[in-house]
C-alpha cells in the first residue's frame, strides 16, 4: 500500500471544523472580546504609567522610541502567539481527548487531516480576531501608524498559523493535559521574555542575542514593531520568510503526529 | 431471493492488529440491502475494532472491505457521506445545544443550510426531544443523549446505519424507546449493522447474527436457527441436581451444560424434555423455559468472565 502524503488528505471541508469552532466562539463572544480589549489597557497602564517613569526611551534603529511605542507592538505579537498556541493546545486537547469531538467528526466525510487543518486555521482566526480588537485599542493611543499598520492583520494570521501548528504538534504527543506546562515553560515563556518584547535584544549577551534570532516570536515582534512604526525595510522579508518556512515545516509535522496519536 | 439483493457490506478475511496484538482475525461477512445484521460477542471480542474499519476510522491490517460496492481504501469519503454512525462512546458536542448538535453535524455532510434546520427539527420530533432543542446536551439524561446520537447519525439520510452498542447503560424504558425508533427505520428499508450485549435486542431487531469471540466468527445465522441449532427449543435448569439427573442426561445424550451447582439441559421438541426431565426431577429449584439467544451466546462463548 502506498502511503499518501498527509497533506493529500486535506479537503476544503476543513472549513466545517473551523465554522463549528466559530459557532461555539460566537456563543460567548462578549467574554472572548473582553480579554483582547482590556489586556492591552492593563499592560499599557502598568508599563506606560508605572515602568515608563524609569525607562523613558528605548533605542530602536538608530532613534529613541518612547517605551509605550516600544512595547505596544510586542503586546500584539504576544497576543497572536498566546491565542493560537493555547487554542491548539489546551482547547484542541479538550475537544480531542475529553469531548471526543474529533472522533465524531471523523465518522463523517471529513478526514483527520481536515479536522486538524480546521483547528489550526481556527486558532489563527482567533489570533486574528484578538489582534483586530487589540489593534483598535492601541490605535486609540496613537501608537500605530497607518496604512502600514493594517499589514498587522495578515501578519496575525501568519503568526497564528505558525504558533497553532507548533501547539498542535505538542497536542499530538502530550500524554495528559497538565503536561502542557512543560512546552510552555520551555518554549513559550522564554520567548515571551527574550524576544525583544519588553526590552531590546541588544542589551543581552551575544550568545543570547543569537539565540533570540532563532525565536519565532522575535521575528513576529520585529515585524509588528516595524509595521506600527511605519518603518518598512527589505530586511523584514527575511522574518516573513522565516515564519512561513517554519509554518511549512510544522504543519505537516502536526498532521503526522496527530495521525499517529489518533489513528490506531 | 437473497441472491438478487445487493451487498451493502462485503468483508473478506478482515484483520486488525494493534502493535502485534490481533483483535480481528480473519473475519468475513456481508450485509445485504435492507438487512439488520447483529454483531455479538463478549467484551474484547473485536466488535468495535471491526466496525471502526468499516467507517475508515482505523486502517485495516489485512483483507478486503467493500462498502456500497466501493473499496474502502479508495472511496472512503463517498462511502462515509452515505453512512450514519453511532460510536460506542457518547460524543455529542457539549459546547453546543441539542439542535445545534444536529445542525453543525449536517454541515460536515455539506447539507445546504436551508434544509438543515427543518431536517434537524424533524429528527428531534422523531426521537421525541423537540421540546429540549435549546437545552445543553449535558443536561440530557443518558437515554436522551443516546437518542440524540441516533438522530445525529440520521442527519444525512444514510443508506447504512452503524450502531455500536446503542442502548448500553440505558434503563428499560429508554431502551425500548430506542428499539421502537430502530424498528421504524428498519421497516423503511434502512440497512443496519448493530453490536449489542443485549440478546433481547439482537433477537428483536436483527435478521441475522454473527457471534464472534477473540477476533474470530464463531457462528452466523438467523436468530431462530441459531437457537434451534445450539440450544434446542426447551430448557430445564435444575439447581443442585442429584446424580440421578446427571446420569439420565448422560444416558439420553441430551444437550446440556453441567455447572458446579446447576445443570442446564437443552432439548428439541421431539425429545419431550419437559416431560422426561421436568416431570421427574423438578422437585427442587427448577426452571422450565424456552431456549433463548442468551443460551446460544453463553454456550458458544463460554461462561467464564473476560478481562
Ligand atoms: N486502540 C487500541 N490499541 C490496542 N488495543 C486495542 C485498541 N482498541 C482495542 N484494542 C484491543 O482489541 C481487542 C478488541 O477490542 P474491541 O474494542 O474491538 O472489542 P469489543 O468487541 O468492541 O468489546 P466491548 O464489547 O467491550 O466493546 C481488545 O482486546 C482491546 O483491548
Ligand atoms: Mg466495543
Amino acid at each position: 500500500m502506498i502511503k499518501k502524503l498527509p497533506v493529500a488528505n486535506i479537503s476544503l471541508r476543513f472549513i466545517r471544523v473551523w465554522s463549528r469552532n466559530l459557532t461555539v466562539y460566537k456563543k460567548i463572544w462578549l467574554v472572548n472580546f473582553l480579554v483582547p480589549l482590556f489586556e492591552p489597557l492593563l499592560y499599557l497602564a502598568a508599563f506606560g504609567v508605572g515602568l515608563s517613569t524609569f525607562i523613558e526611551k528605548v533605542p530602536y534603529h538608530g532613534k529613541d522610541l518612547p517605551y509605550l511605542d516600544f512595547i505596544a507592538p510586542a503586546l500584539i505579537a504576544i497576543t497572536i502567539m498566546y491565542n493560537a498556541f493555547f487554542e491548539n493546545t489546551y482547547a484542541s486537547f479538550v475537544r480531542m481527548y475529553y469531548q471526543k469531538t474529533f472522533d465524531a467528526i471523523m465518522a463523517t466525510p471529513l478526514s483527520l487531516e481536515d479536522v486538524i487543518t480546521g483547528e489550526i486555521v481556527w486558532g489563527a482566526t482567533k489570533a486574528l480576531i484578538a489582534t483586530v480588537i487589540m489593534l483598535a485599542v492601541i490605535s486609540l493611543f496613537g501608537l500605530v501608524s497607518y496604512p502600514e499598520g493594517l499589514l498587522i492583520l495578515p501578519l496575525a494570521f501568519l503568526g497564528g498559523l505558525f504558533f497553532g501548528t507548533v501547539g498542535m504538534s505538542f497536542t499530538g504527543v502530550i500524554p495528559s493535559v497538565d503536561m502542557f506546562n512543560l512546552p510552555i515553560f520551555l518554549f513559550i515563556t522564554p520567548m515571551f521574555l527574550f524576544s525583544g518584547t519588553f526590552f531590546p535584544v541588544s542589551g543581552l549577551p551575544q550568545w543570547a542575542q543569537t539565540l533570540s534570532t532563532v525565536f519565532p516570536l522575535t521575528h513576529l515582534v520585529d515585524l509588528s514593531r516595524a509595521l506600527c512604526q511605519g518603518n518598512l525595510q527589505p530586511g523584514l522579508l527575511w522574518s516573513v520568510l522565516y515564519l512561513m518556512l517554519s509554518t511549512a515545516v510544522c504543519f505537516p509535522l502536526a498532521l503526522i503526529l496527530m495521525r499517529r496519536r489518533l489513528i490506531q | 431471493m437473497t441472491e438478487t439483493r445487493t451487498n451493502i457490506i462485503e468483508a473478506i478475511n478482515l484483520r486488525k492488529a494493534y502493535n502485534g496484538f490481533v483483535a480481528v482475525d480473519g473475519v468475513s461477512f456481508n450485509l445485504l440491502k435492507g438487512e439488520c445484521l447483529g454483531l455479538l460477542g463478549p467484551n474484547g471480542a473485536g466488535k468495535t475494532s471491526t466496525i471502526r474499519m468499516l467507517y475508515g476510522f482505523s486502517p485495516m491490517s489485512g483483507g478486503i472491505l467493500r462498502v456500497f460496492g466501493n473499496d474502502i481504501e479508495v472511496g472512503l469519503r463517498q462511502i462515509k457521506s452515505r453512512l450514519g454512525v453511532c460510536q460506542q462512546e457518547n460524543n455529542l458536542d457539549p459546547d453546543l445545544s441539542v439542535l445545534e448538535n444536529l445542525q453543525v453535524f449536517a454541515r460536515y455532510f455539506n447539507i445546504p443550510r436551508k434544509e438543515t434546520r427543518d431536517r434537524a427539527l424533524q429528527l428531534l420530533k422523531f426521537i421525541a426531544l423537540d421540546h429540549r432543542k435549546d437545552d445543553k446536551v449535558m443536561s440530557l439524561s443518558g437515554g436522551m443523549m443516546r437518542r440524540l446520537v441516533l438522530a445525529r447519525a440520521l442527519i444525512n439520510n444514510p443508506d447504512l446505519l452503524i450502531l455500536d452498542e446503542p442502548t448500553t447503560g440505558l434503563d428499560p424504558q429508554a431502551r425500548h424507546q430506542v428499539w421502537e425508533r430502530l424498528e421504524m427505520l428498519r421497516a423503511n428499508g434502512l440497512s443496519i449493522l448493530i453490536t449489542t450485549h443485549y440478546m433481547e435486542e439482537a433477537s428483536r431487531l436483527c435478521d441475522r447474527l454473527i457471534i464472534m469471540d477473540q477476533g474470530k466468527i464463531l457462528v452466523a445465522g438467523e436468530p431462530a436457527d441459531l437457537i434451534e441449532q445450539y440450544a434446542g427449543d426447551h430448557v430445564v435448569e435444575i439447581v443442585n441436581p442429584d446424580d440421578e439427573v446427571r446420569e439420565l442426561v448422560e444416558s439420553r445424550g441430551f444437550m446440556h451444560d453441567s455447572l458446579e451447582h446447576r445443570i442446564i439441559i437443552y432439548g428439541k421438541k421431539a425429545e419431550r424434555l419437559f416431560e422426561v426431565v421436568g416431570e421427574q426431577f423438578c422437585r427442587q429449584t427448577c426452571v422450565k423455559r424456552m431456549a433463548s439467544l442468551e443460551d446460544v451466546f453463553l454456550r458458544l462463548t463460554g461462561r467464564e468472565l473476560r478481562e
